[in-house]
């Protein structure tokens, strides 16, 4: 085997494929081996680094240098300087204070344990990293009860951002006879401002099918399915080539280890309806039918996707799960804070010195969060405001900085954890626009089922447009409140249920920002 | 099954709903989107109540009942939503009263009435709609469509033509006819289901239009005069004209359940035709002239005794008719078969 002196990373996701990292890696290979390194450094394609709007990017270990926003031009010169002479090119690195903020949160990673380390694409590297040994244990050892109750003892929670505890979802299931059960997962992820489900796929499939295959085997399901928003293309390609890999090493098919349990997983491309990101409206789409949800009862657990019984799990959840099986719930308990254990990944971004991608402990303080992991605020503004939970969220403003970020602790606030979102404005942004975003968003992925999402959302985009233009009056506010009400009491399906939580929470905490637009 | 609708005791059956327990004794709820044949679909939101127990409100056409539930109908938080609810509805369209063709038969106008909504709150529609007057009976104006979703249900459920379905999404949610077309273009056969299921005036009797307000209408329940089948249908007459004005299924009849074919519900025009038959005619040196039944039926025996007597029985042949029953088709055979002798007996169907 060969000894490197040194790797480098290259962050492969769709904005650096976007940003040309094809031809940048090529220059860089060239380069190398014209000053003849290349036994001597060895260059790694993997997911995401974790930072957003950087371009191409790379980390080159062991000492940590991350270079960002690369053009073909700069290659010759960090071949030459770095990797030859070993002075990095200052003028090209991520500012140092930010790349060690987020570098200390490796060792509470779960979800993330990989991305950007490993090449996603290979299923060794995933093995080499203690990956499939979940799987291994799960089929050689457990009784698919002991499973569902593993993960009911971790106090799992489902990431989608409605909080169900995984364990229960499952046992609801399990115990059912039919002559078909399956695992369908959620990778529709439709919440603006969210990529962290993408990113997960991107940098780590493996760790996504693995937790597939665990929950299918709990559950007694041989059928798994992935709907996916068909943007995602770089994450349908790399699943699809996990789901190959696996299937050659006999990880998945007929019989497997030996065990007499049989599992495939399909892939299910979506087309981008917001709505199928409900459970509900994803098995409709899935059966091919529109997108619309279903009346609940009966739930998925008991008659979901072709009336059989499915559990629905959104792809964090689901990631979560191999390391639950493999190291214990007592394990997995030491993470995050009394009722909401484990971790949560954010995706952090707006005014802040560096958006991206982070995985932190539940229940860390929305202050942290922003300050340690998005770097603070950019270009010294002041903090004005934080959409958390994508647009089906709340906007919270600076007297909530400190309250942690948890399932509970939000509740309290009237706010929710939701996809993990957190779009962070500052003193310059103005809530009347923002909020006409957000309505405008919702009118356009209403799916028109229900009558008071339909109209309810028609009024509410009327009414903020017309604040926005200088129309408005004061009463408009409250009867914007008390149509989103009615909305969240009467609508079928949660798109609708939502909108009282960003409508009121702008309105309430930014009535300045309002007022400000009537004359 | 005991249960308790605004605070008083009912007896439920299996299987029944809150709307469905409601209706039967005749506490009314406001529902839209619900109709018997074509069941719940959760999509209207105007049945809403509160159960003790349960946070929020629900949808009472798809809440099944339970031993001891406790339900109100008519709490102001209900009343409230459910105000909101139909004052979304009425919003939503050019839901005019004076000139709609469905008032005093309209869900819509039922459900406002019973809230005491005078007027739509907000207007959401753009005066663009055009009204689809592409087809032979049927009229459709998507101004008044509130996305009940009966019409798509029946249309694909009931009857099976699949014609109709819903397009686009959101506000902008409409009908369509196979890949949006005109109606008159499409598959559609126009047996008029979706129209006798429409709660508003959105799908209607294109030939009725301007012919007579609902509550002046003679409603006669009859059989359809066409086939065998014998669908009981409503006839509605202006007495004043001595004039059909349209027809109906009957909803609880066990042969059609409400369903009729084009022919049925849209072939009355015979009745009131100049060209009608209303006596039996003779043709004497090359034209016809008026007779009466005992000349016709007298005519009728001796030519066919000669006929007989001469050619002998299978001379003659017997053609039945699709539009008399069973029975008849049967004695007509017995006729030919027994007293003309002859096994020439067919029925028009095969033609």
């Amino acid at each position: 085997m060969n000894f490197y002196r040194s790797h480098i990373l290259i962050g492969i996701d769709d904005s650096s494929l976007e940003a040309g990292v094809k031809e940048i890696e090529q220059a860089l290979q060239e380069e190398l081996s014209k000053l003849n390194l290349t036994d001597e450094i060895n260059i790694l394609e993997t997911g995401t680094l974790g930072y957003f709007g950087t371009g191409v990017s790379m980390m080159v270990y062991p000492e940590q240098v991350t270079y960002v926003n690369l053009k073909k031009e700069d290659i010759a010169e960090i071949a030459k300087e770095h990797f030859l002479k070993g002075r990095p090119v200052q003028r090209l690195i991520l500012d140092n204070t930010l790349t060690r903020q987020y570098d200390f949160n490796y060792k509470n990673r779960i979800v993330l344990s990989n991305s950007g380390i490993i090449d996603p694409e290979n299923i060794d590297e995933y093995m080499g990293a203690g990956g499939y040994e979940a799987w291994e244990k799960a089929l050689t050892s457990m009784k698919p009860a002991e499973l569902v109750e593993e993960v009911k003892a971790s106090g799992l929670r489902g990431r989608g951002g409605a909080g169900f505890p995984t364990g229960l979802k499952w046992s609801f299931t399990a115990p059912l006879t039919a002559d078909q059960k399956y695992v369908v997962v959620n990778a529709d992820e439709g919440e603006p401002g969210t990529f962290k489900d993408r990113l997960i796929m991107e940098g780590d499939p493996h760790k996504l099918l693995e937790g597939v295959m665990l929950c299918a085997y709990a559950i007694g399901a041989n059928r798994a399915y992935i709907y996916i928003r068909g943007e995602y293309k770089l994450c349908i390609a790399r699943l699809e080539k996990a789901i190959n890999q696996a299937r050659e090493y006999g990880i998945l098919g007929e019989n497997i280890f030996e065990s007499g349990f049989s599992l495939d997983i399909f892939i299910k491309i979506g087309a981008g309806a917001y709505v199928c990101g409900e459970e509900t409206a994803l098995i409709e789409s899935m059966e091919g039918n529109r997108g619309n949800p279903r009346s609940k009862p009966p739930f998925p657990g008991v008659s979901g996707a072709w009336q059989k019984p499915t559990v629905v799990n959104n792809v964090e959840t689901l990631a979560n799960v191999p390391a639950i099986i493999k190291n214990g719930a007592s394990w997995f308990k030491e993470f995050g804070v009394e009722g909401c254990y484990g971790t949560k990944v954010y995706t952090v971004m707006g005014d802040v010195k560096l958006p991206g991608l982070c995985e932190v402990d539940m229940g860390t303080t929305l202050r942290t969060i922003i300050e340690q992991y998005g770097g603070g605020m950019k270009d010294g503004k002041k903090f004005k405001a934080a959409l958390a939970g994508g647009a089906a969220g709340v906007f919270l403003n600076d007297t909530l900085l400190d309250v942690n970020m948890d399932y509970n602790s939000l509740k309290e606030y009237a706010a929710v954890l939701g996809s993990g979102a957190i779009l962070v404005m500052n003193e310059d942004a103005d809530m009347v626009d923002m909020l006409w975003s957000v309505i405008r968003f919702f009118r356009h992925e209403s799916c028109g089922k229900c009558n008071p999402c339909a109209n309810g959302n028609e009024i509410l985009y009327k009414t903020i447009t017309r604040i926005r233009n200088g129309e408005g009056c004061e009463a408009d506010l409250d009867e914007m409140i008390k149509v989103s009400d009615v909305m969240n009491q009467t609508s079928f399906c949660a798109l609708g249920q939502s909108l009282i939580m960003p409508v009121r929470s702008a309105i309430e905490n930014f009535r300045e920002d309002f007022l400000a637009r009537m004359k | 099954m005991q249960v308790y609708l605004n605070g008083k005791a009912y007896e439920a059956k299996p299987g029944e709903t809150v709307l469905q327990l409601a209706l039967r004794n005749g506490i009314y709820i406001p529902h839209l989107c619900f109709h018997e044949k074509t069941g719940q679909a959760a999509k209207c939101r105007a049945c809403v109540v509160e159960v003790e127990g349960i946070p929020g409100l629900k949808t009472s056409c798809n809440l099944p009942l339970k031993e001891g539930l406790k339900i109100s109908t008519n709490s102001e938080r209900v009343l409230d939503a459910q105000r909101m609810v139909v004052d979304l509805a009425l919003s939503s369209g050019r839901h005019d009263c004076l000139s709609c063709e469905q008032s005093g038969n309209c869900e819509l106008q039922d459900a406002a009435y019973y809230l005491g909504i005078e007027r739509p709150t907000y207007q959401l529609y753009e005066d663009n709609f055009e009204v689809d007057d592409s087809s032979e009976f049927i009229l459709v104006d998507r101004s008044k469509c509130i996305s009940c979703g009966r019409c798509v249900e029946a249309c694909n459920h009931t009857v099976v033509n699949e014609v109709i379905g819903f397009g686009e999404r959101g506000f902008a949610t409409k009908i369509v006819f196979d890949g949006d077309i005109p109606m008159g273009t499409s598959t559609c056969v126009q047996c008029g289901e979706c129209m006798q299921l429409c709660p508003v005036g959105c799908i209607i009797d294109k030939r009725a239009v301007g012919s007579g307000r609902n509550w002046e209408l003679d409603k006669v329940e009859t059989v359809c005069p066409y086939c065998g089948v014998g669908c009981r249908m409503e006839v509605q007459v202006d007495r004043k004209q001595n004039k059909i004005t349209r027809i109906l299924g009957v909803d609880d009849s066990p042969t059609n359940n409400g369903m009729l074919c084009v022919k049925g519900r849209f072939g009355f025009d015979f009745v009131n035709s100049d060209e009608r038959l209303t006596s039996p005619l003779i043709k004497e040196n090359g034209s016809f002239r008026d007779a009466s039944w005992e000349e016709a039926i007298a005519l009728i025996a001796r030519k066919f005794t000669e006929i007989k007597k001469e050619f002998g029985s299978d001379a003659i042949a017997g053609l039945a008719s699709a539009k008399v029953t069973n029975e008849e088709n049967f004695a007509f055979q017995k006729f030919i078969r027994k007293e003309v002798g002859t096994n020439n007996v067919d029925h028009c169907a095969r033609l």
